[in-house]
């Protein structure tokens, strides 16, 4: 791609990216606020393409789509009495809010516009994104090897302290019932 | 990574051309579905040969109507969408040397595409503004839910077999053996995942006639033609990409390589319309334990065996 595609695709993506992370604060509706926030990752996931980062690009539109998809699904469900499924505000307490969200903007955007960027010495290697993940993960590799099964161990912890049910309730104090008692029958006739 | 492929692309204007395949293969559905359904009524054929022509004048026609405080946008970006989503699948699908973006990602590109369609159906549910729509939406994510990552990785199986994600490596990869014959696992999950994602068949619940439509309960006029038209453009989406995928790319006997593609994914593509009436629906609530406890663990073991073979072959 030509520089000057690559600085329109930049400019584009960037603008819409914001423009729609505003919106998620502007619209009234749970579905437009949570689908704003898609669309502003989808045109991050897009920008990273033009970094040539082709999986990195395509994969962060996936889960980023995957997740707003849930999202949504537990926002109308977690609103109680559910006024999600009707117009309403998609902002608490502005003053302190904004004042926080335009901080942090600032400080971020003068942070990446202010700071000594590198120079480039020599050439990117051909495969930029395995170049990636390997100074990215490389020197920890053992570290990301242990806290994989240390975090899936929480989550596993996490949802068993916090399920009501136990398998005490599924399968009976001498756990001998056959067939578990679920509020919902599964699907392979368990 | 194995050997750049040698493809040719043709970029956007032969989009067209590969729109044109996706067309003539979600008719050619919705004439065999017709014709089946014709068939097994005792009625005339003849009807259902020209409905594709009969159902766009008569939806080009109607008048769009919604229901009171429908999201308009929402709504029409999932009506409208699932052709995008369907399109966007096959632009990186080989037909023979010609491909329109020659994607290093192609897997994980079609992946993405597949998920949109979450997105897309749940706003078609949700736009309506119709308790029947929004009931549909939800039972499409607790679908999803069920078949998205046994899909997810029955696509790694091709991808490991090939050690490339890029589909005209894939294709090349499979000119000693189809990658069906030896990942028959991974196959079978991935035309279930297919079917499930273009709502059709045993997983067409979201869109049932105990919800009066469902997720398409509201739809009039050009948004139901373009839903519906949707729907089949993703399960023909589907097959089309089952052919790089599993079925050997364009290798074939007499039939020049641009050919043997739609000729395959029109195979294919029938056996889904036959399935339809072959088999019974799925209860959304009832494909999490069969997708999570039954189908994830296979197709897992199904990677490995790909895993190991390709270990083993060095």
């Amino acid at each position: 791609m030509s520089g000057v595609l690559v600085d329109i695709g930049f400019w584009v993506l960037g603008v819409l990216a914001v423009a729609s992370a505003v919106v998620v604060f502007v619209v009234d509706s749970m579905a437009r606020a949570t689908y704003a926030l898609a669309l502003s990752f989808v045109a991050v996931g897009l920008a990273l393409l033009l970094l040539q980062q082709n999986y990195v690009g395509v994969v962060t539109v996936l889960m980023m789509v995957m997740e707003m998809a849930v999202m949504a699904v537990y926002m109308v469900m977690y609103m109680g009495m559910n006024p999600a499924l009707m117009p309403m505000s998609m902002v608490h307490d502005k003053r302190a809010a904004l004042a926080v969200s335009v901080a942090a903007f600032v400080v971020l955007g003068a942070g990446a516009l202010l700071v000594p960027w590198p120079v480039r010495r020599g050439v990117p290697s051909p495969d930029v994104t395995a170049a990636l993940g390997e100074s990215l993960m490389g020197k920890q590799m053992l570290v990301m090897v242990v806290v994989s099964p240390v975090m899936v161990a929480t989550i596993v912890g996490g949802i068993v302290l916090a399920s009501g049910r136990t398998r005490y309730d599924r399968f009976g104090d001498d756990l001998d019932v056959r067939t578990p008692r679920d509020p919902e029958r599964g699907g392979v006739g368990r | 990574m194995s050997d750049a492929s040698s493809l040719t692309t043709v970029g956007l204007p032969g989009l067209l051309l590969w729109a044109a395949a996706l067309l003539a293969l979600a008719v050619g559905a919705v004439v065999l579905d017709g014709v089946l359904a014709a068939r097994s009524e005792g009625a005339p054929l003849r009807p259902s040969l020209t409905r594709v022509v009969d159902e766009t004048a008569r939806l080009l026609r109607q008048r769009r109507r919604a229901p009171l405080s429908a999201d308009t946008l929402v709504w029409r970006v999932g009506s409208s969408g699932l052709v995008v989503a369907a399109l966007l699948m096959v632009a990186v699908v080989p037909f023979g040397d010609h491909v329109v973006s020659d994607l290093d990602v192609g897997i994980v590109w079609f992946n993405t595409m597949d998920v949109l369609v979450w997105a897309l159906v749940w706003l078609l549910g949700w736009g309506a503004n119709s308790a029947h729509s929004l009931v549909g939406g939800y039972r499409f994510l607790a679908l999803a839910l069920a078949y998205e990552l046994p899909l997810m990785f029955a696509l790694v199986a091709p991808g490991v077999g090939a050690a490339s994600l890029r589909l005209g490596d894939v294709a090349a990869a499979q000119s000693g053996l189809w990658f069906v014959v030896w990942m028959p696992v991974a196959f079978a999950v991935y035309c279930l995942g297919v079917v499930a994602f273009s709502v059709w068949g045993p997983f067409a619940v979201p869109a049932g006639h105990d919800l009066a439509g469902g997720v398409f309960a509201e739809l009039s006029g050009v948004d139901r033609l373009l839903a519906q038209a949707g729907r089949y453009a993703l399960l023909a989406a589907g097959a089309l990409f089952a052919v790089p995928l599993f079925l050997g790319g364009g290798a074939g006997p007499v039939l020049p390589g641009w050919l043997w593609v739609p000729v395959k994914a029109g195979v294919l593509l029938a056996l889904f319309v036959l399935a339809r009436r072959a088999l019974p629906s799925v209860r959304p609530e009832r494909l999490m334990e069969v997708g999570w406890v039954v189908l994830l663990p296979a197709v897992l073991v199904q990677d490995l065996v790909v895993a190991v073979v390709v270990a083993v072959r060095g």
